[in-house]
């Protein structure tokens, strides 16, 4: 098996080698046909290699959802310091989810109601209490129902990280820009208006960054199809 | 008073100063830039689109080809997210391979930079003792992966190959010599009067702006601010080792180019003592599952590359190929603030500027 490990990338021969998960022993020898017999062979340990991944994840997850009530995530008290603070200060349907990103060093994550999205903006960058001056990532994703954007927060001095994630329509896709609070966003939100096809509003310059200006589509978003098939 | 027109000047995307196809508009009154306007897209592969149809394995040769002066963080970058992900354990030989390639490639990467500033600013001989000294880094990476720059070397759970006999002694002889190298280095250049003239208070910017701007690595620590994405939220074995984190005062050029100076010292350092702690033999592959499927859910790791934070963004669906992956490229973040610092600038000084961000075409447009 270690000799295998050494190259995870053969997928090809994944599917015609005996796997772990699927003992040779298993097979039922009826068929006469000796090649028959290995195809038969070969797809029933594929699909016991799937039933025991399945069966594995399922586990996993089973492990996940039992983890919280024995022992909360060491960041939720932030977590929920975080969500009193919008609160308080914008409104109580600010916050439209809050969880723990367990798997992600227990990452603190809020989903935020887009129309407020300036205000919280600015009240994580001043609040005496968070002041998350620095903004490491922006990402957008395509959801297929929703779009969403993803901004990654933290506090230099406490090291705390954040993320907030803001939901859009796919068809009228808009949301208002964190450029003015952190011009680090600048770019990163022109990527987004390019490849996916969000309008950041109030954005100093929403324009093409990567493809042409006259290119047509949004190409990250899951239902593109290029115009030109040849590109 | 003698009145100047203002001129609209087109620098790139082939230009030598550029390195790379990256262009950039200026208004010019004069010698005095007026007003900067960076146009990128030329190198633009769409690696991220390219990776949703590509299994994780796969994708590792396109992160070789974003930051092709530091292929092996980039390497580490894709690897680590998919790890984190799956939450798989690393054995400590491959771990310890990795993290000496990747300090290689900080010194290598440091290097390129190092002769190719000096090179945009006039002087000719220090590009010619940099790339001699980076062909003997290059030389290791050739022995250990097979490859010049686009190296491939490392995958989910491990490293592709082990160290080749005697590899690990090269590599210990060779950290004497670079010392002594840096320090010839250091007599050619750092106290030059002409090179200090020329980039000392150039391109200054304070701590607030740069964290302002997003700006990481030397760019972010050259103004006084110290962080230091090894130190400060550690990865890999970096907990280990003793190393000081180079930091600036006054945000400018000069600072810039002594934090790069100070980080390959401190590398050295790391190399050192990672050399002495590696285990003699061992796994270099973890147990890695056949078809590699990060349950679904999402994760962000962000690693110091030569150029700053480099941060990869996974979104998985339970599926083979990622559903979204966003790599936080630090070229393409730290040159926002160039239109900014040219501003009042002359057209020489733009060159200084954009040298002494330190960015990798291939990085900024992926």
């Amino acid at each position: 098996m270690s000799e295998d490990n050494v190259k995870p990338e053969d997928q090809q021969a994944s599917m015609t080698t005996h796997t772990e998960a699927a003992p040779a022993t298993d097979t039922p020898a009826t068929a006469e046909d000796p090649d028959k017999a290995a195809k038969v062979k070969t797809a029933e340990e594929a699909r016991a290699a799937r039933a025991a991944a399945r069966a594995a994840k399922a586990a996993e997850e089973a492990g996940g959802e039992d983890a919280p009530p024995k022992e909360p995530s060491p960041n939720q008290p932030k977590l929920d310091r975080l969500v009193a603070i919008i609160r308080e200060h914008i409104g109580e349907g600010t916050v439209q989810e809050a969880f723990i990103n367990e798997r992600d060093r227990h990452l603190p994550v809020i989903v935020v109601d887009k129309a407020h999205w300036s205000e919280v903006a600015k009240l994580l960058r001043d609040h005496t209490e968070l002041k998350l001056h620095y903004l490491r990532n922006v990402t957008g994703v395509d959801y297929e129902t929703y779009l969403e954007v993803d901004y990654f927060l933290i506090n230099l001095s406490e090291k705390q990280d954040y993320c907030v994630k803001v939901r859009t329509d796919r068809e009228e896709a808009q949301m208002p820009s964190a450029t003015p609070i952190w011009p680090a966003a600048n770019w990163n939100e022109r990527e987004i208006y390019d490849l996916l096809g969000v309008t950041f509003t109030d954005h100093p310059d929403m324009t093409r960054i990567m493809m042409p200006d006259d290119w047509v589509g949004h190409p990250l978003r899951k239902d593109y199809e290029s115009i030109d098939p040849e590109v | 008073m003698i009145r100047t027109e203002e001129l609209l000047l087109n620098v790139g995307p082939q230009h030598p100063s550029t390195h790379g196809v990256f262009r950039i508009v200026v208004k010019i009154d004069g010698e005095v830039i007026t007003e900067a306007t960076p146009v990128m897209g030329y190198l633009h592969r769409g690696t991220e689109k390219l990776a949703e149809n590509l299994n994780y394995t796969q994708i590792i040769p396109y992160t070789d080809r974003m930051d092709y002066v530091s292929a092996m963080t980039n390497n580490y970058v894709i690897c680590h997210a998919v790890e984190t992900a799956m939450q798989l354990e690393v054995p400590e030989r491959a771990e310890f391979l990795r993290l000496i390639v990747m300090e290689l490639q900080r010194i290598a990467s440091h290097l390129v930079w190092w002769g190719t500033y000096l090179l945009d600013i006039g002087a000719m001989s220090p590009f010619l003792f940099a790339f001699k000294d980076r062909e003997k880094i290059i030389d290791f990476f050739n022995e250990i992966s097979g490859a010049r720059l686009t190296y491939n070397y490392m995958r989910v759970g491990g490293v592709k190959w082990d160290a080749p006999e005697g590899w690990l002694d090269r590599v210990r002889e060779f950290i004497p010599y670079m010392r002594k190298q840096l320090d010839v280095y250091a007599t050619l250049v750092s106290g030059n009067e002409i090179f200090m003239s020329r980039i000392k208070g150039i391109g200054q910017y304070d701590a607030q702006t740069a964290i302002k701007y997003g700006l990481s690595g030397a760019n972010l620590r050259c103004a006084g601010v110290k962080w230091d994405l090894r130190k400060d939220q550690p990865y890999s074995l970096y907990e280990r080792f003793d190393f000081d984190v180079a930091v600036g005062t006054n945000g400018d050029c000069y600072d810039r180019y002594l934090v790069r100076v100070e980080e390959m010292h401190q590398s050295l350092r790391i190399l050192e003592q990672a050399l002495e702690q590696i285990p003699a033999e061992g796994e270099i592959m973890g147990k890695v599952p056949r078809v590699i499927r990060p349950p679904e859910g999402e994760v962000y790791v962000r690693i110091e590359s030569p150029r700053g934070e480099i941060g990869c963004h996974l979104i998985s669906k339970g599926k083979a190929e990622p559903y979204r992956l966003k790599f936080r490229r630090p070229s393409f973040v730290n040159l926002q603030i160039l239109p900014k610092l040219l501003v009042g600038e002359t057209m020489t000084n733009m060159v200084t500027i954009l040298g002494s961000i330190d960015i990798v075409v291939g990085e900024v447009d992926a």
